[in-house]
């Protein structure tokens, strides 16, 4: 706790994305993005928390993020991700996707490409919600309820899936390479295909009770078939996309819309969340040791018998830990990662051991000592 | 550009000297309301006050000690006088020191008004002394100063004589060093410092007149500002607040001022005409300002929280209000609205929600922000939309949400209707025909079916009836036939009011001839069915 950062900067955030750091290096992130929202003139932001060991700022405390460059964007930033190491691409409220592309040599930020009409009703705009992106192929969806799938450096749009969706779609994730998840306002996960001509999803799977809207979903780094999900009654669930169309688990995760869930993308046993209640929870399951998951309880007999079939030699650790139910209280921690409660937290990003935030309370909190 | 530029830098000056301003009346607030210092410890809070405020001395002194040859530097005695001017003693005896060391021949000179200054008493609030032992102590000294004077022991230096008086409070001494003081205020304070110590709060505001009137000239009029300081001094909270709600243009200032008096039960809390106090009133006006704003009217609801009487229906008119953009934008209204249990205002946001989804053609949207806000009329609206897109097309749109509809069927009988019929399609499609014909019947006899939809379910009916093979039983099928009855006695009564065209009348004629044929010759096979006996 004493080891986060928080930054006032004026403007709500709506999301913070660290820079990709290539696997070889054993760097720490030291660039991070934020978008604002919810403001007269939007910007994107560059930030450096020098993690390059020289410390070569003086007048700001250690760790302190300092501002790069900037940019203005037309509309709420709704989503960020980075295509590579100088690009990002953003979603706007105004149904916009824009490439940008950061100039290391002169720190300045030009728009590289644009499509700005990319999702729109007929006769207003329709904000585009998410994106996600492995280059140079970018998804977005939005609240037109289409994919739409894009190339970097093409003009034109590469495939659209006009209605994919009848109600707003809040988030895309990629499952397998030709493969990507949805999510949407009436509490369903659907499985789309791209090596498939036709308009309709491979799968779906929803919860049984209410249809409570789903807002995020991040899928676990190692093992493609589990998937988290966050909805608006702060339920996380996680799934196992090849096995029924129930979730696995439920855990009362917060007391209001769950904006943003991320497992650890090296470190799969630590999962974040962030809520609009103000409160960011750090997730972590360790991987039983003595007593084989399987019989630990769980919540659906079925699945345990189903799980009892892994392969004779037992390994424990193909039975992922996060599939265990949420039953078994002891290898489930939980940890408040922000000093006090702010108004919501609207993103968040980990990478290595850091850990950085931002808050409509115009701050952005950046820690560099997560223990995972 | 470079015009643009000056613009943004005086904007910026002009906002930076407001802030300083509204420091300066907040800290005077302070020593005055909040801490309310009795005599002797009031000076020397006042004295700390214009301290605090008079940041330029320190800066000189640095030049001047910075320099080669300090006590020649041509601002050496300015910033000797300005220490005396705010009694930093100490500071002026160090730095007359080094005057001292230059001329070896005044050197008596020098000592003596070392002593003086290092003489002078200043009251401990925390030590033994009582005030009237201090008072003595003062005057014995100021007594002493006056003697040195009358001596003129400084008269060969005019600046030691100059100091000399200041120590002795002279006022005409004073006001010659008007670009030092700079500030009325600091003139009031330093005359109080050198001729009356032990003042009484209530005796500050006729100092504080007085001294008003001599710094000004007789030319210029009292600033705002001054106004402001004048009210704070005369212990006139009532008249510091109004004159701040003038003469700033928003309530950030005076709004946050009045709730940190009010929790120090500082003001009386009388009713204003229109129910609540002035705390509330101000906090009210500051919110529903922050409301108006892009961005700031999240922080509005904390304000509004903490006014108990008008608050919540203040946020109740405003939360409305707000442009919603995007879904997210309204999910987090939403979320503040639940937490206060304004329902009301929940339900109006999701129908906007939900109409502006509709205008779009999003089914699916409109139906998760009926569900939100528990719309039983507006999922019928739904549900209409969808029926009609099945009559016109003769297919279901949207089949993802139809067939997922869950317990949210439950909200309206229409939309559990609309799940049924859907039902009813999948059974016949998996050829599962007696439980079609079941579920079928019991959509028209359980009156969830909408009566203007039956003759669209009898007309399903009838490829069940033409089956080879009987489907429904006698008694299912005499069932059809009283609701074929009903529906066409219906139909004539309102044939009587309604002109129809003579080729729609031949329609209806036809199928309700056919659907009686069927149900004729289904009603003998199922007679005759249920008559043999099994061999």
């Amino acid at each position: 706790m004493e080891n986060i950062n928080a930054k006032y900067v004026s403007q709500k955030i709506s999301k913070t994305r660290w820079r990709l750091v290539s696997h070889a290096s054993l760097q720490q992130p030291d660039v991070f993005a934020t978008g604002s929202w919810d403001n007269e003139v939007n910007k994107i932001s560059f930030w450096s928390i020098g993690n390059h060991g020289s410390s070569d700022m003086d007048d700001g405390f250690e760790g302190d993020p300092q501002l790069l460059c900037e940019h203005k964007h037309d509309g709420d930033v709704l989503d960020l991700q980075f295509l590579d190491q100088d690009r990002i691409v953003t979603t706007s409220s105004t149904g916009a996707v824009t490439i940008f592309r950061l100039h290391q040599n002169s720190q300045t930020i030009s728009v590289a490409q644009r499509w700005p009409r990319a999702h729109g009703f007929p006769c207003e705009n329709a904000p585009c919600t998410g994106v996600v992106c492995s280059s140079p192929e970018i998804v977005t969806v939005g609240e037109d309820g289409k994919i739409i799938v894009f190339r970097a450096d093409q003009e034109g749009v590469i495939r659209v899936i006009e209605n994919a969706d009848s109600s707003t779609i809040h988030a895309v994730t990629y499952l397998r390479t030709t493969e990507i998840l949805t999510v949407n306002s009436i509490g369903q996960l659907k499985l789309w295909d791209f090596r498939q001509q036709s308009n309709a999803p491979s799968q779906i799977l929803s919860l049984s009770g209410d249809r409570v809207p789903l807002h995020c979903v991040d899928r676990h780094p190692n093992q493609q078939h589990i998937v988290a999900t966050g909805g608006q009654d702060g339920m996380l669930c996680v799934w196992d996309v090849r096995q029924g169309s129930t979730p696995f688990s439920l855990m009362e995760a917060h007391s209001a819309e769950m904006w943003e869930v991320r497992f650890h993308p090296t470190n799969p046993d630590h999962l974040f969340t962030c809520s609009e209640d103000g409160s960011l929870l750090h997730w972590e399951t360790s991987t039983s040791s003595d007593m084989p998951s399987f019989l630990q309880g769980g919540r659906n007999n079925s699945m345990i018998s189903r799980s009892a079939m892994a392969p004779a030699g037992g390994n424990q650790s193909l039975i992922n830990a996060w599939l265990s139910g949420d039953s078994s209280k002891g290898r489930l921690e939980t940890t408040h990662m922000l000093p006090s409660q702010t108004l919501s937290v609207n993103s968040l990003d980990v990478l290595g051991q850091c850990l950085v935030c931002g808050t409509d309370g115009e701050a952005i909190f950046v820690n560099r000592q997560v223990p995972v | 550009m470079e015009e643009l530029q000056q613009v943004a830098a005086s904007v910026l000056v002009l906002q930076v000297s407001i802030l300083l301003a509204i420091e300066l009346i907040w800290n005077l607030c302070e020593v005055l309301f909040i801490d309310a210092a009795p005599a002797g410890s009031l000076l020397l809070h006042l004295l700390d006050w214009v301290r605090l405020h008079k940041a330029d001395v320190d800066e000189k002194a640095r030049e001047v000690l910075q320099s080669e040859s300090p006590a020649e530097h041509r601002d050496y005695w300015d910033v000797v006088v300005s220490y005396v001017l705010q009694g930093r003693l100490e500071e002026a005896r160090q730095m007359l020191v080094k005057q001292a060391a230059l001329q070896p021949a005044a050197r008596s000179m020098y000592k003596l008004i070392d002593t003086l200054l290092s003489r002078m008493p200043f009251y401990n609030p925390g030590g033994n002394q009582t005030l009237t032992e201090f008072d003595v102590k003062w005057r014995h000294w100021h007594d002493e100063v006056n003697r040195c004077l009358q001596d003129n022991s400084f008269a060969s230096n005019r600046h030691l004589e100059i100091i000399c008086k200041i120590l002795a409070g002279d006022e005409d001494t004073l006001l010659e060093h008007k670009e030092l003081l700079s500030t009325w205020y600091h003139f009031l304070v330093t005359r109080l410092l050198f001729s009356h110590p032990t003042v009484k709060p209530t005796e500050l505001h006729y100092y504080a007149q007085s001294c008003l009137t001599m710094f000004l000239d007789s030319r210029s009029v009292p600033e705002p500002l001054d106004n402001i300081l004048l009210a704070a001094f005369e212990f006139d909270i009532h008249q510091v607040i109004k004159d701040c709600s003038i003469a700033l243009n928003n309530w950030w200032f005076v709004a946050h001022l009045t709730d940190l008096l009010d929790h120090c039960k500082l003001l009386q809390s009388h009713n204003l005409h229109f129910g609540s106090n002035l705390r509330e009133f101000l906090l009210l006006e500051y919110a529903s300002g922050l409301f108006t704003h892009h961005s700031l009217w999240q922080l509005a609801v904390d304000y509004f929280d903490h006014c108990p009487e008008f608050g919540h229906v203040y946020l109740e008119l405003q939360i409305e209000r707000v442009p919603l953009d995007t879904e997210r934008k309204a999910l987090k209204v939403l979320r503040i609205c639940d937490q206060r249990q304004m329902s009301e205002q929940v339900r109006s946001i999701c129908k906007i929600m939900a109409m502006r989804a509709l205008r779009n053609n999003r089914l699916g949207s409109a139906l998760s922000w009926s569900i939100r806000a528990k719309d039983a009329a507006f999922a019928t609206l739904i549900s209409e939309r969808f029926l009609q897109d099945y009559c016109t097309r003769g297919t279901f749109s949207d089949l993802d949400l139809i067939d997922n509809l869950g317990p949210a069927m439950l909200l309206s009988d229409r939309l559990t209707f609309l799940g049924k019929y859907r039902e009813f399609h999948k059974l016949y499609g998996e050829k599962r025909f007696g439980e079609a014909a079941k579920l079928l019947l019991s959509l028209m006899t359980a009156k969830i079916a909408p009566r203007s939809f039956w003759m669209t379910l009898l007309t399903d009916a009838l490829p069940l009836l033409e089956q080879k093979e009987v489907i429904f039983s006698a008694d299912q099928t005499h069932e059809l036939m009283f609701c074929l009855e009903e529906l066409t006695s219906c139909l004539n009564a309102s044939a009587l009011g309604s002109p129809k065209t003579s080729q729609d009348e031949d329609i209806e004629l036809t199928k309700v001839e056919l659907l009686r044929l069927s149900l004729a010759r289904n009603l003998a096979m199922a007679i005759i069915k249920e008559g043999t006996v099994e061999a």
